[in-house]
């Protein structure tokens, strides 16, 4: 077990390995969301408070729940390389932040859409947990630009996990929000057990679904940062100029 | 037909579907765009390397 995680840490064995792994991965996900998003669209029954706007929870809460999921891989990834100096893990790191920020904009923009027939307002200034997603989604910004302003790779890698790491205090923040405070936004529904199962299947295999689907993308994006960062490495060359006799 | 006006609130709830898969093809397509890149990339300072040879 370890000496395939060890393998696989190697940067050709990654590049080699990936690609299977991306197929299925997308695979899978794209599966299990045409299920998830069929089944929550037109079988899972109308909520009788919200009626039929309740639907948006099936892409709304699969996105921020990859928006938290993906800073914590990038905080974490950072953390571990800052503390032992793996260079995939900078890469997943590195790769993490673009895809964040993405499932953070759709979680911001869906629930403001939702929020407009709920709460008769997109956006409420001061609401505790959609003004710590917001912040998040400018933590991303600032991780993505500080990364592209310094050209020194490793330089990069370290002040951008600097800021990925102090940035992660928002993420307990975020999650316990509407705990801690009084907020527009409606309580802690999937973790709680609020739901009827008819509802919440459909939402449990959407979330597996995205989250399968996120995991393609991002081994996607690993793959081009290893490419990059190995770009002197011997088996760079032999695999792009086999005849220049790179082996 | 019905069950496509979502009791009223179809342009929310469409919208919300809506943005979420445009989302995902834009983060496939730019990890591709960017995959291809870098393969243009490192092949031609590769090449521009073997040349100074």
């Amino acid at each position: 077990m370890w000496k395939f995680f060890h393998k696989l840490a190697s940067p050709p064995h990654f590049y080699r390995m990936a690609p299977g792994f991306i197929l299925g991965f997308g695979i899978v996900g794209c599966a299990l969301i045409l299920w998830g998003t069929y089944a929550g669209l037109f079988l899972a029954p109308t909520d009788y408070q919200q009626k039929d706007a309740f639907r948006i929870i099936y892409v709304h809460v699969p996105a921020a729940y990859l928006s938290m999921m993906a800073y914590s891989i990038m905080a974490i990834s950072a953390g571990i390389g800052l503390i032992w100096r793996m260079k995939l893990a900078h890469s997943v790191a590195a790769a993490a932040a673009p895809l964040g920020a993405w499932f953070t904009f759709v979680a911001l923009a869906t629930g403001s859409i939702w929020g407009r027939p709920m709460w008769g307002t997109w956006w409420e200034w001061g609401d505790p947990r959609l003004t710590s997603e917001l912040l998040m989604l400018f933590i991303y910004f600032g991780y993505i630009a500080l990364r592209s302003a310094i050209d020194d790779v490793s330089k990069a890698d370290k002040s951008s996990a600097v800021l990925a790491l102090v940035g992660a205090v928002n993420i307990p923040i975020i999650h316990y929000s509407v705990t801690w405070w009084t907020s527009l936004h409606q309580g802690q529904t999937v973790a709680a057990g609020k739901m009827a199962p008819d509802m919440l299947t459909p939402l449990l295999i959407n979330i597996l679904g995205f989250t399968f689907l996120f995991g393609a993308l991002l081994l996607y994006r690993v793959r081009t940062e290893v490419l990059l960062r190995e770009s002197r490495a011997r088996w760079v060359k032999s695999m792009l100029l086999p005849e220049a006799g790179g082996a | 037909m019905e069950s496509l006006a979502m009791g009223g609130y179809g342009a929310y709830v469409w919208s919300s579907f809506g943005l979420m898969f445009i989302v995902v093809i834009i983060s496939a397509v730019q990890a591709r765009n960017r995959h291809h890149r870098a393969l243009l990339d490192v092949t031609r300072r590769i090449k521009a390397m073997e040349a100074k040879k």
